[in-house]
């Protein structure tokens, strides 16, 4: 479920942005409680409340007092833009160097990139590029 | 899935007993045990207390629980000496492995004893764990199998809901299923009832994730203490051609170091601030993480010269600039 790769509050934090922004959280709906997530999950909860916590700091959930927390209403659309601003960096320049390192010529990515205007990659985009989407959700659905 | 409980939000008020500890030494004959240990344990957290076998661990649980009485410097349970104030002691249970159940009594006995002995015990929850954990509550201890044992140690503990809670190294004979229940029973219960819980153990992969706080002691002796999280980003391997891995972690903790061919890869205790991170890159090394139970095996590696005086080799906060 978490790697080892960075604290698992960041990872928690990830795992409902990406649900975000792939519509399975849509806005002002509830998220699962810190308690509810850190048994589900298996992680202590003082983890759990440290990665709600930010993403209260950050706007992209906000708290109803004795009720919960829900998804902002500008959340999906603040991380779309972020991730619009990080999007060459993070995905199209790392697939343009492991294509010159193994000599796949950029013309013909090119040609696959003009042809999928045609063609729409499948699956969808979103899914594709974050495997994690969807345990949120489910877990989401089954604690109701 | 089911939660068992329905949980309230945690509010910021702790509850259980702190554990303090100051110059604490426990001897056996010439060997210091636990050798001038100061350490403090924050409340109402789940601390892992980690250690290879040997290194102190359940000489440490069994003073906090005053079992053992120091040979030197002191030990404060909720701020009193818990071998001398009979209140405390009451209020903290510590689980050993295989129970500490008497062979003859039965599992009915065993919950009778902690029953009469223990405050804060929850009896309907020790009968549902009972069922969960399918112990036989007739039979004698003896005639339990080492993995039932466990089971009705982790029941004892569990249902004592002591404001002081150990368990050491307690599941270890429990089977894979079973401590898939521990797990699953701990958090709620923990949540529910917030209490001070220290699980002691080497085998840190599956548990990791419970811990808020860890503790890693080596031969008697601290060798770092912090948020589980955090520490969980603090060790970093660098892999690179040797002459430029050397130049690189030069100047920082390497913990271990292995070397194939012209390749090095060297453990390093401590982040990277983003500018040390941009030279690796442009050095042609690559950086990975390093898990908390490689990062535990590396600190507590007995044939690792570095670590000759665990306590000493460390930089505080970890960091390393």
């Amino acid at each position: 479920m978490f790697d080892e790769r960075s604290p698992i509050y960041v990872q928690i934090a990830e795992q409902i942005k990406n649900d975000i922004v792939n519509g399975i959280l849509l806005e002002d709906e509830q998220v699962m409680s810190t308690n509810q997530y850190a048994a589900f999950y298996r992680i202590n909860p003082a983890t759990a409340a440290k990665a709600f916590q930010q993403l209260v700091d950050d706007g992209v959930l906000y708290k109803r007092r004795g009720i919960g927390m829900f998804v902002s209403r500008t959340a999906r659309e603040e991380l779309r833009s972020a991730r619009r601003d990080r999007f060459f960096a993070d995905v199209v320049d790392p697939m343009i160097a492991a294509a010159q390192a193994i000599g796949v010529p950029l013309d013909e990515v090119v040609r696959r990139v003009e042809s999928s205007r045609r063609h729409p990659a499948v699956p969808a985009a979103g899914a594709a590029l974050t495997p994690t989407s969807g345990t949120h959700a489910t877990a989401e659905k089954a604690s109701r | 899935m089911s939660l068992g409980v329905e949980m309230r939000e945690r509010d910021d008020v702790r509850v259980g007993l702190s554990v303090e500890t100051r110059n604490l030494t426990v001897r056996f004959g010439a060997t210091a045990a636990i050798n001038d240990l100061t350490i403090s344990l924050e409340p109402g957290k789940i601390h892992g207390l980690l250690g290879r076998n040997g290194s102190g661990k359940s000489t440490l649980a069994a003073t906090f629980a005053a079992f053992r009485a120091p040979t030197s410097g002191s030990v404060r349970v909720g701020g009193h000496d818990p071998y001398e104030h009979a209140r405390t002691a009451s209020q903290i249970c510590l689980i050993r492995e295989g129970g500490d159940i008497y062979d003859q009594q039965s599992v009915t006995c065993a919950l009778a004893l902690s029953r009469s002995m223990r405050p804060y015990w929850d009896e309907k929850y020790a009968k549902y764990l009972i069922r969960r954990f399918q112990l036989p509550l007739g039979k004698k201890a003896q005639r339990l199998s080492r993995g039932q044992r466990s089971a009705l140690g982790v029941t004892l503990g569990l249902a004592s809901r002591a404001p002081l809670t150990i368990f050491d190294e307690s599941y270890l004979g429990m089977d894979a299923p079973s401590r898939e229940i521990f797990y699953e029973e701990l958090l709620p219960d923990y949540v529910a009832h917030p209490r001070t819980i220290i699980v002691s153990t080497h085998l840190i992969g599956e548990v990791a994730s419970l811990f808020e706080e860890v503790l890693v002691i080596d031969r008697g002796r601290l060798v770092v203490q912090g948020d589980a999280d955090d520490l969980r980003t603090r060790g970093v391997e660098v892999v690179g051609p040797a002459a430029t891995v050397d130049r690189f972690v030069s100047g920082l903790t390497v913990l271990a170091e292995r070397r194939l061919g012209a390749t090095t890869s060297a453990t390093v205790y401590g982040r990277l601030n983003r500018e040390r991170e941009r030279d690796a890159a442009a050095a042609g090394l690559s950086l990975g993480p390093v898990g908390l139970q490689d990062l535990f095996i590396h600190l507590t590696s007995p044939d690792d010269p570095a670590i000759g005086d665990p306590a000493a080799a460390l930089p505080p906060d970890g960091a390393s600039r």
